[in-house]
């Protein structure tokens, strides 16, 4: 069938922040999807409250709108857009579930908008578990033993049932989020509670445990003609217990016979058949490894995490394919970009790609880290490779978690007698590190036999880890005598070794362990196996196993392959022509380094290849639109690791590469490559050390004359003491070179210090004159300034100064901020212009550059400057309509400023407040607070005229929608408690009722703030825990002034979190929202409400049309 | 490889053309020949090794891993492995755990006397037989004299023109019984000319209710008439269906007399029969994942293949319509007769291995035998 011409305007609805479990796939998919319903020539509208993403864009849709995605929000946006269709199937469970709001409260019908990609029936069927238990028996389909429970009742009724240990999946979740496994009615009990309370729908399902079976998933397409096709089928190493995205995975399947895995072919179409599919699925499947019986677990009617890493792993753009199937293609009609044949067909890999989790948990302290069904990986890596065991090293090096591969750390501290037992207890629960453990056990010799029956592991990945022990010792045994002798082993040791995904820093390193004597050094280990004539292939990924030419510019390191293969090769931009330039890429994503990155890199690629430029992206992140070989010029799947991206440069010998856009992954590697001859573009890598090596930093500060915070940096515990008496208490600590403030805190009081410093060494950041830690005056109730700017090494072009509504304290990853200030006086702000300027001269930035400022009294302190791409540059971006990025990209391939005619943005005329969100709900029982320590995942912009609404806006799209009236819940500290007094007032006439707890009350009563009493958290009960669980309250407000009141105070938090409550944990916000309050009951009793217009209008505004 | 010792001795893969490709020979046998083809199958190994399509062959597996999940000799698609030598990227067998596996794959192929390589950079060998189409091959002992394995190499006589199917055909007559009738109605009886036909297609017809005699290749047709048959069906087998001018007549003898279903070079040897003209493809078609297209209704079927001839569209005489085309290469997958119960098609909608989308086409089979029989 041909397109739909009936369809003129299409709303396409993003995924919002990146939150666990639906992270940056979904700006790949929707980036996709918008570009292939671009060229179809229909009128795009977006709306994802997400400002990091790709899909924002304006160039990208027709109407941008960064606004919540609540009911509100999009339901206006029909009304001004009138769209035809809607397009929920790009944009994750939330896209998913706005559009199911719209289509419930009749707005779509009312406004005539037809749902594409899935229907409403299609939704329900997939999403309701009884719907789907229903529609799968009808088709003949084996599913797990389950009951749904609406109470907990319910629940204990459903597991007589289905026995224990029973799963517990709350209905229209995401990432699995509530879920978790009881093993007696105690826990299910509680785990019941919490998942019915997560659950949109307050329903649950109860579930037979299936824990220790194969877990496998299809990727699946299937068009309204009944034409479906597998594009990649994934094994979980991982069997079933873990969530999915938190397991390590294999595709192809490598496990199941072809009858088994026809079967399950035969199945999922069944599935998208009784559902009624068009478009995207993923449907996951446990096989008992011991009967062979295959049970549905789940379907999702829509593009996943898991599409994304299946088109990455195959070459097939699902997401792409489903939007033009949303819009009345077939798949007969479509086309593989990369082979020229026909889009319906299933690819055949002729190599291993394994996906490996990345994981945050040490910056979540206190939370358990056993792995369950509630996914809690922020990131992922992928990698290619000729077999299972090159791509799994591979993988894992690509997760820079400081370990090379499979490396144990955590037994060191165990003595070695103990070592296997203390590696058998852990095996039994699955966490972070799992396969490090299971190796490390197999080198102690764990049997095959007991691997298995302590992992539920199917043995075939099992032997697959012994193989690579073999390997290891090869290198330990053979090849490190022979190096011992200094003789130069033969090309067959090389490949043997190489072609298990060992680097060569792991190579040394094992040498180094096994024959202490002269320094075999990575790059000794390099100059002999190139002497021996071993290097990596660059191998195409063509989504056909060889079978057809094909020219995609997709490509994967292997040794595993020792003739050289005839792969085809791009043609380089001519000799005097434009230059071929080289874009390393973040990695996974962690906290701290996300999506903002993959923006900058992606922007980056756009900006050279407008200007002719041929561009080259390594990363090995799927979830990312740069590993999008459409997005790019020319794509290496690689980890990006200094021997990896050396290998790339060697391959395509750019002319320049680029380490200040990825984050901080790529700039670490800046001056290794420089040393190894690499050319880097843009601020020199010795710049970029001046600016992070404190000695270094510090001097340029007092030549410059600015002021800092007084400073000192110490090796040890005894004189970080001296130091932080001398600057003065509260100071703020942390270990030299970290990102996204990892391990940073704010100390008030000496013994605090040396708790936190001994805590520093358990987690295995030992101090020492290489490792010093770094101490500062921590400046209390200062303002934090973050600016950013774009340098050519002649002139400083500021393109934002942001003020942080938090006070300083908390990392700027996790405030508030607005463009442009909205306390800031001009003077402060000339000053700070000025003081950006001298830094990026100084400097002799060339790119982009971030500061970070503190204001306190009046004085503005430097705190530091990062000559990078910063977190907050697609914010700016988006936030003035200035092409940061893409001007930084052209000053490294030699342009400047003038030339470009790049100039300060005036006249805003408009707030943007960037909110971070943070993933509590993931971390049963850690404190929650805001500090120096970044923890969210992700970010929201909101846009209004008004400083105040704009906050609220930004509120409403990170989740913590402030009501409009209803009871709230004051609780807040000592020094907080004389502010809040005409706060409340406001809130008072606002129409609020207001609870406080006794200290809080006698102020508020006082002043004469009407309010009632609550028992505060160890009163006798009912206290304030009580109201808040009961549900009885619509907001929390709660502050805390001194660190040793957070436990409890967390407490508090938690009951607001469990039950869903908004909730503000600063006066700062509190203000911020007050002032929007105020606001908009202005704007109501005008009957107007809060400014709904496309990202395109801001942008015209900004630049004064 | 680790585990329990195999015998690996290095040995090469030399094709005609000179081109050399080492590895290591699995087991104590390192010497085969034949046409090397490469299939881009990710699963079923034992099904295409037993299939007697191979027979004569060289199969390159393109997939990373082979041997995963052991063998089960409920798959073997014929008494014993067909293929001349199969070449791996790399075979698997210390960790084999399947419910259902009770060899590992190196203990059944020395068990079947079956010669493999393994080690092979099975990408590259798989690109040059794309670009350079299927060819022979040797594979014999590390030879530091490549003249002696390229003459070897060389000698293999051309699949074009050679019966292969005779004999990979049963020497006797056997009969199956079909699944038990259904709605109280007989089971129809069909003549099996036996190519060379996989086991799953025999279990396919059997499942659809259709009592079986499988036929030596060479039985003449008269003989198969005498026992009064419903139909024919004309199955799979290796090599050049052109020389098969016993099939032929076979062929020619039934279609327009009783209803006639084929598959794949039982479809060549019914085009042939109606006039039609077969080729060699450059390289084939052997995987698991080729789109069909009907090109009546636009539906499309993922199928399994395994051919290295076509029929030639362009030699159809009338009263033959093309009715499926290859979406890959417009190659022609599938045959109607407009004027008699017969119909063909060239991939395999038993799969065994592969995908089971065209499975339909057995129930329609029977239908037609039904329409015929009432008629």
């Amino acid at each position: 069938m041909p397109k739909r011409s009936d369809l003129e305007t299409i709303l396409i609805l993003g995924s919002g922040p990146i939150v666990i479990g639906q992270a940056c796939e979904f700006d790949y998919s929707a980036t996709q999807g918008c570009k292939a319903l671009k060229e179809e020539g229909y009128r795009l509208v977006l709306l994802n409250s997400n400002p990091a993403t790709v899909m924002t864009d304006p160039e990208l849709s027709d109407r941008t709108y960064i606004e919540p995605m609540t009911l509100e929000v999009a339901q206006g946006i029909i009304a001004l857009e009138k769209p035809q269709a809607i397009l929920p199937t790009l944009g994750g469970q939330t896209a998913l579930n706005l559009a199911m709001e719209l289509h419930k409260s009749g707005v779509l019908d009312r406004e005539r908008v037809e749902m594409i990609g899935s229907n409403p029936t299609v939704i329900e069927v997939a999403e309701s578990r009884e719907r789907f238990r229903a529609a799968m028996t009808e088709w003949g389909l084996d599913i797990p033993v389950s009951g749904l429970a609406s109470s907990v009742e319910e629940a204990l009724e459903a597991a007589e049932r289905s026995g224990f240990p029973a799963i517990v999946r709350p209905s229209f979740t995401l990432g699995g989020s509530g879920g978790g496994v009881a093993f007696n009615r105690e826990e299910l009990k509680e785990l019941a509670w919490r998942g019915l309370t997560v659950s949109p729908i307050g329903q649950i399902l109860v579930e037979q445990s299936l824990i220790g079976w194969k877990e496998l998933e299809l990727e699946m397409i299937r068009d309204l003609a009944d034409n479906a096709i597998i594009v990649c089928g994934i094994e979980n190493v991982d069997p079933m217990g873990v969530h999915t995205g938190d397991s390590v995975t294999v595709a192809p399947i490598q496990t199941l016979t072809d009858v088994e895995y026809q079967a399950m072919r035969d199945d999922s179409l069944k599935v998208a058949r009784a559902v009624g599919l068009n478009g995207g699925c993923n449907i996951q499947f446990a096989i008992s490894p011991t009967t062979g019986r295959r049970v549905v677990i789940e379907m999702n009617p829509r593009v996943s995490r898991s599409s994304a890493l299946a088109s990455k792993a195959t070459g097939f753009p699902i997401a792409r394919v489903a939007a033009k199937l949303a819009v009345g293609y077939t798949l007969g009609e479509l086309k593989n970009g990369i082979t020229g044949k026909s889009a319906c067909f299933e690819p055949a890999l002729d190599y291993c790609v394994v996906k490996a989790p990345r994981f945050n948990f040490e910056k979540f302290a206190g939370a358990s880290q056993t792995l369950g069904l509630e996914m809690r990986a922020v990131g992922e890596t992928m990698a290619l490779g000729g077999n299972f065991r090159e791509a799994l090293q591979k993988a894992l090096r690509g997760l820079e978690t400081g370990r090379l591969s499979l490396e144990c750390r955590e037994i060191a501290s165990i003595k070695p007698e103990e070592r296997l037992e203390w590696l058998k207890r852990h095996l039994v629960t699955p966490e972070p590190d799992r396969l490090a453990q299971l190796y490390e056990a197999l080198k102690l010799g764990l049997t095959l036999e007991e691997a298995k029956s302590l992992t539920g592991l199917d043995p075939w990945f099992i032997g697959q880890l012994m193989e690579i022990w073999a390997t290891e010792k090869f290198i330990a045994g053979p090849l490190a005598d022979s190096l011992a002798k200094g003789e130069t082993p033969l090309a067959e040791s090389w490949i043997k070794v190489k072609s298990q995904g060992f680097s060569d820093l792991r190579i040394a390193k094992i040498v180094r362990a096994a024959r202490p004597g002269p320094e075999i050094t990575p790059a000794k280990i390099k100059a002999l196996r190139l002497a021996a004539g071993v290097r990596p292939h660059f191998r195409q990924v063509d989504t056909c196993a060889g079978e057809f030419a094909a020219e995609t510019p997709y490509y994967y390191s292997s040794f595993d392959s020792p003739s050289v293969p005839p792969e085809p090769k791009l043609k380089d931009p001519g000799e005097t022509g434009p230059k071929k330039v080289m874009i390393l890429g973040g990695g996974p994503n962690r906290i701290g380094q996300g999506i903002e990155f993959d923006y900058c890199c992606v922007k980056a690629c756009q900006a050279f290849d407008a200007i002719g430029c041929a561009t080259i992206m390594v990363n090995s992140n799927p979830e990312t639109v740069s590993t999008d070989y459409d997005a790019v010029g020319r794509l290496y799947f690689e980890p990006v690791t200094f021997e990896d991206v050396l290998a790339v440069v060697e391959e395509e010998k750019p002319d320049g590469v680029i380490v200040q856009l990825g984050g901080q992954t790529p700039l670490n590697l800046a001056q290794e490559l420089k040393d190894a001859g690499v050319p880097i573009w843009g601020t020199a890598p010795e710049a970029i050390f001046q600016a992070e090596d404190r000695k270094g930093w510090n001097d340029l500060v007092s030549r410059l004359s600015l002021k800092q915070p007084p400073s000192g940096m110490a090796p040890d515990i005894e004189s970080a003491c001296v130091i932080a008496e001398r600057v003065g208490y509260p100071v703020i600590v942390r270990p030299s070179f970290v990102l996204g403030g990892r391990a940073m805190k704010i100390i008030h009081r000496p013994t605090e210090l040396r708790d936190y410093l001994s805590g520093l060494s358990l987690s295995g950041m030992a101090l020492g004159v290489d490792n010093p830690i770094l101490v500062d005056k921590f400046l209390d109730d200062a303002v934090e300034v973050d600016v950013d700017a774009v340098a050519d090494g002649e002139k400083v072009v500021i393109a934002a100064i942001m003020e942080h509504i938090e006070r300083a304290g908390v990392h700027s990853g996790d405030s508030c901020c607005s463009i442009p200030p909205f306390t800031l006086s001009e003077a402060i702000q000339k000053e700070i212009r000025l003081e950006t300027e001298k830094l990026g001269l100084a400097l002799g930035v060339k790119g982009l550059m971030n500061i970070q400022f503190a204001v306190a009294k009046g004085v503005v302190y430097v705190l530091e400057a990062n000559p990078r791409a910063s977190r907050t540059a697609p914010f700016v971006s988006k936030a003035t309509g200035k092409p940061l990025i893409q001007t930084a990209a052209r000053i490294m391939a030699g342009s400047s400023l003038d030339e470009l005619g790049f100039t300060e943005p005036f006249g805003q005329g408009y707030y943007a407040v960037k909110e971070a969100v943070l993933p509590w709900n993931r971390f049963s029982g850690v404190e929650v607070d805001l500090g120096p320590e970044m923890r969210s995942t992700g970010e929201v912009m909101g846009l209004d005229d008004n400083f105040g609404l704009a906050f609220l806006k930004a509120q409403a799209a990170a989740g913590m929608t402030i009501p409009r009236s209803g009871d709230i819940v004051l609780t807040v500290s000592d020094r907080d408690k004389e502010a809040l007094v005409p706060l409340a007032r406001n809130l008072v006439g606002l129409g609020f009722t207001i609870h406080a707890t006794p200290g809080t009350r006698d102020v508020l009563a006082a002043s004469g703030v009407p309010c009632q009493k609550i028992e505060k958290i160890n009163a006798p009960r009912p206290n304030l825990i009580d109201f808040l669980l009961d549900g009885k309250a619509v907001l929390l407000v709660n502050t805390v002034s001194d660190p040793t009141s957070i436990t409890e105070a967390s407490r508090i938090r938690w009951a607001a979190i469990r039950r869903g409550v908004s909730m503000i944990t600063t006066m700062a916000s509190l203000t911020a929202a007050v002032e929007g309050l105020r606001e908009m009951k202005i704007k109501e009793g005008r009957d107007q409400r809060w400014r709904l217009s496309p990202l395109q209008t801001y942008h015209g505004q900004a630049m004064g049309e | 490889m680790t585990g329990e010792a195999v015998k690996l001795t290095k040995a090469a893969l030399t094709l005609d053309d000179g081109t050399v490709f080492p590895g290591l020979a699995v087991g104590p046998l390192i010497e085969a020949e034949g046409e090397v083809i490469f299939i881009t199958a990710m699963s079923g190994y034992q099904e295409v090794l037993t299939d007697p399509s191979y027979h004569g062959q060289i199969v390159v597996f393109t997939t990373a891993h082979i041997g995963n999940y052991g063998t089960n000799p409920a798959v073997d698609q014929a008494a014993k492995v067909q293929a001349a030598g199969a070449i791996f990227h790399e075979i698997w067998r210390p960790s084999v755990d399947h419910w259902l596996s009770n060899n590992d794959l190196p203990e059944y192929m020395a068990n079947n006397r079956l010669v493999s390589l393994t080690g092979v950079d099975t990408r590259a060998l798989t690109l040059h037989l794309r670009e350079k189409g299927s060819r022979n091959g040797y594979i014999g002992p590390f030879n530091p004299d490549p003249q002696v394995a390229l003459t070897r190499a060389q000698n293999i006589p051309s699949m074009s023109g050679l019966d292969l199917a005779s004999s990979v055909s049963s020497p006797t007559v056997y009969s199956l019984k079909g699944a038990a009738p259904k709605d109280g109605q007989p089971n129809f009886q069909v003549a099996v000319l036996d190519l060379g036909i996989k086991r799953s297609i025999l279990d396919q017809l059997r499942a659809h209710h259709l009592d079986l005699t499988v036929w030596p290749a060479k039985t003449p047709p008269e003989r198969i008439l005498a026992e009064n048959p419903h139909g024919l069906f004309l199955p799979n087998g290796p090599g050049d269906p052109a020389p098969l001018d016993y099939a032929i007549k076979t062929a020619t003898a039934f279609l327009g007399r009783l209803p006639v279903f084929g598959i794949c070079l039982g479809h060549q040897v019914m085009a042939l029969a109606s006039g039609a003209k077969t080729y060699k493809l450059p390289f084939g078609h052997h995987g698991l994942n080729h789109p069909v297209v009907d090109s009546q209704t636009g539906r499309v079927w993922i199928t399994s293949q395994n051919h290295g001839f076509a029929v030639d569209p362009t030699t159809l005489p009338s009263g033959l319509k093309p009715s499926l085309w290859n979406i890959n290469d417009q190659t022609l997958e599938g045959l109607e007769w407009t004027d008699k119960p017969a119909f063909s098609v060239q991939f395999h909608p038993e799969a065994s291995p592969g995908p089971h989308d065209s499975l339909a086409l057995f129930e329609r089979f029977h239908q037609m035998l039904k329409a015929h029989h009432h008629a």
